[in-house]
């Protein structure tokens, strides 16, 4: 990658020249409340590379008809699309096989699917599924209506005030009981990494089990499901710059093996008659009925441009602008930065006295900054930090410096209307 | 900034400071909760109905500014207020947030015609009109917490 022109000599060394970047990106050459966009809502979802919407559009263009199915030019062109997603995937988080690349709709269905296949095989009443206290919602819901119907519980990790998972208290949480680790690589409320290799290290002298919620991580951070040995990973594509309704659950193929189907219907199959249903083999059996086809390619395409610049230099790039816009936080009075772990990716979480953070969002958004207000679907952690909502900006490839400074700019704007 | 001041007017932002009427009726004979789950907004109005006036209302609660003071400002508006007027100033309120035409139609309401700027910012319709549903509740005597989604 090139380097920035560093007109700013304070800057380090830019790992990529960000202003080209930005021009792959359309939406930033539309207006927003008649300013240019400053886009720091990037743990929401992500926007789109012009590769990743031509490679949709060229789908439904050129290439559509439904895949796995037709013997005509279109089917198999489709297919080996949606497939050759499926192996840029299976490289890009160092799946040992495609069998271990099951497509879904994102993250949470990912979840959900491991909770109802894995989860009602191996879970019974008295167990137990250890989670953290920063989840997002998406992986604590799934596992307590599991709990529900097997009469099994959830135990949590605790995490310290500065939002660190506390691994002593995880090791005593880990027992015989223990069927299944879920726990979050990147926490969406907070920022914080969490020591996901000691995670699964400890886990797996027990013989437990980890699932990994990497919505936050695979965006921000290169994975290797190999060198980590997670058993299960889920992530959503709108969240890596790819389309929304697409996202994959990473399964080793021994443990996918023994599963049961989660969805029945077309595709999953091999052989039906109505007394009894051969499944199809890996990664079929968990794909029921016309997938989100379009979304496959696109995400494809999106993993394409994540290796075009490269996770490392994402990583240092966002490491550098998250370091900035804490020091730039601090500079203004009554605000206190939510989630202050050492190790944290893209997530600035704050909260100013006496102000609400919905009433900074409008102001904010006034001044065409795009930040989100709220829960961020972790309503747990909100109870830990005693707060009901935090504002939260979180960094993405495209963002610069110049973002940092106008939402500081556009805070000392909500402090000046709540003087 | 002008466009922001429509919506975070001064007597808005006075009201978020000093919120009035904020505390509990100990001798309360209506009372409701109301939720925002959005946001995370909680407010708890209690009201004494005396031969059908509302002899005292107040609330507690955490919110935003507008969710704040358009509580505080409703128990201004609606002390020594009948119930069926009560129920008139509701609908209003809700109209003059959410619809475009505005009109005579909102002469009686007062001061509170300082929430018309939220008409703008559609996601905040939501705080603006809290109050006004959880004492609707109230009203109605519904046990059960309301949520505005
Ligand atoms: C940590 C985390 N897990 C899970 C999810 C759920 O992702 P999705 O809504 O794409 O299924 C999110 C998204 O908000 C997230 O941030």
């Amino acid at each position: 990658m090139t380097a920035g022109t560093g007109k700013d000599t304070a800057r380090p060394e830019l790992a990529y020249d960000v202003s080209s970047i930005r021009e792959d990106f359309p939406i930033f050459r539309e207006p927003v409340n008649g300013r240019s966009l400053v886009y720091l809502d990037n743990a929401a979802t992500t926007q789109k590379p012009q590769s990743v919407i031509d490679a949709v559009t060229r789908f439904y263009t050129r290439e559509c008809a439904n895949i796995h199915r037709g013997v005509h030019y279109l089917s198999e062109r489709a297919t080996e699309s949606y497939e050759n997603s499926r192996s840029k995937i299976r490289r890009f988080i160092n799946a040992n096989s495609l069998q271990e690349v099951v497509f879904v709709r994102g993250t949470t269905e990912a979840v959900n699917l491991v909770a109802q296949t894995y989860g009602r095989t191996h879970v019974g009443a008295g167990d137990e599924i250890v989670i953290s206290a920063m989840e997002h919602h998406s992986n604590i819901v799934p596992w307590q209506l599991l709990c529900e119907e097997k009469n099994a519980r959830i135990r949590t990790v605790p995490i310290t005030r500065t939002g660190e998972f506390m691994l002593d208290e995880y090791r005593e949480l880990l027992g015989p009981k223990t069927r299944l680790v879920a726990v979050t690589h990147i926490s969406n409320a907070l920022g914080t990494i969490n020591p996901v290799q000691e995670i699964i290290r400890l886990a797996h002298e027990r013989n437990i089990p980890v699932l990994l919620d990497a919505a936050q991580a695979v965006q921000h951070v290169p994975i290797d499901v190999q060198a980590l040995d997670c058993d299960f990973l889920a992530f959503s594509g709108h969240k890596m710059y790819g389309p929304t309704g697409i996202g994959v659950l990473y399964g080793k193929e021994n443990l996918l093996e023994e599963m049961p189907p989660y969805q029945g219907g077309g595709d999953m199959i091999s052989y039906v008659t109505f007394e009894k249903t051969l499944y199809n083999r890996l990664p079929y059996k968990f794909e029921a009925g016309t997938p989100n086809v379009a979304g496959g390619i696109g995400l494809g395409a999106a993993v394409d441009y994540l290796e075009s610049i490269g996770l490392e230099n994402i990583r240092a790039h966002e490491h550098d602008l998250m370091k900035y816009g804490t020091m730039e936080l601090w500079t203004l009075d009554e605000l206190t930065i939510i989630g202050t772990a050492r190790e944290k990716a893209s997530v600035l979480s704050f909260i100013i006295e006496g102000i609400h953070p919905h009433d900074i969002g409008t102001i904010l958004d006034k001044e065409g900054v795009a930040i989100r207000t709220g829960h961020h679907c972790a309503q747990p952690v909100m109870d830990f930090f005693h707060t009901p909502a935090t504002a939260r900006a979180s960094l993405g490839l495209y963002n610069t410096r110049e973002d940092i400074q106008a939402l500081v700019h556009g805070l000392r704007k909500v402090k000046e209307v709540f003087r | 900034m002008s466009d922001l001041r429509d919506l975070y007017q001064e007597v808005i932002l006075d009201h978020h400071k000093r919120p009035r009427n904020f505390r509990r009726i100990e001798n309360a004979n209506r009372q409701a909760d109301g939720y925002n789950p959005l946001c995370g907004d909680k407010i708890s109005v209690y009201m004494r109905l005396e031969n059908g006036v509302l002899a005292d209302i107040a609330f507690i609660g955490t919110g935003c500014a507008i969710s704040t003071a358009s509580a505080s400002m409703m128990t201004e508006h609606l002390k020594g207020k009948t119930e069926a007027e009560a129920r008139i100033v509701f609908d209003q309120f809700h109209r003059l947030v959410t619809n475009h035409s505005g009109g005579p139609e909102f002469a009686d309401i007062g001061k509170l015609a300082v929430f018309s700027g939220v008409r703008e910012y559609p996601v905040r319709v939501k705080c603006a009109t809290l109050a006004w549903h959880t004492m609707h509740a109230a009203l109605n005597q519904k046990a059960e917490t309301v949520a505005t989604e």
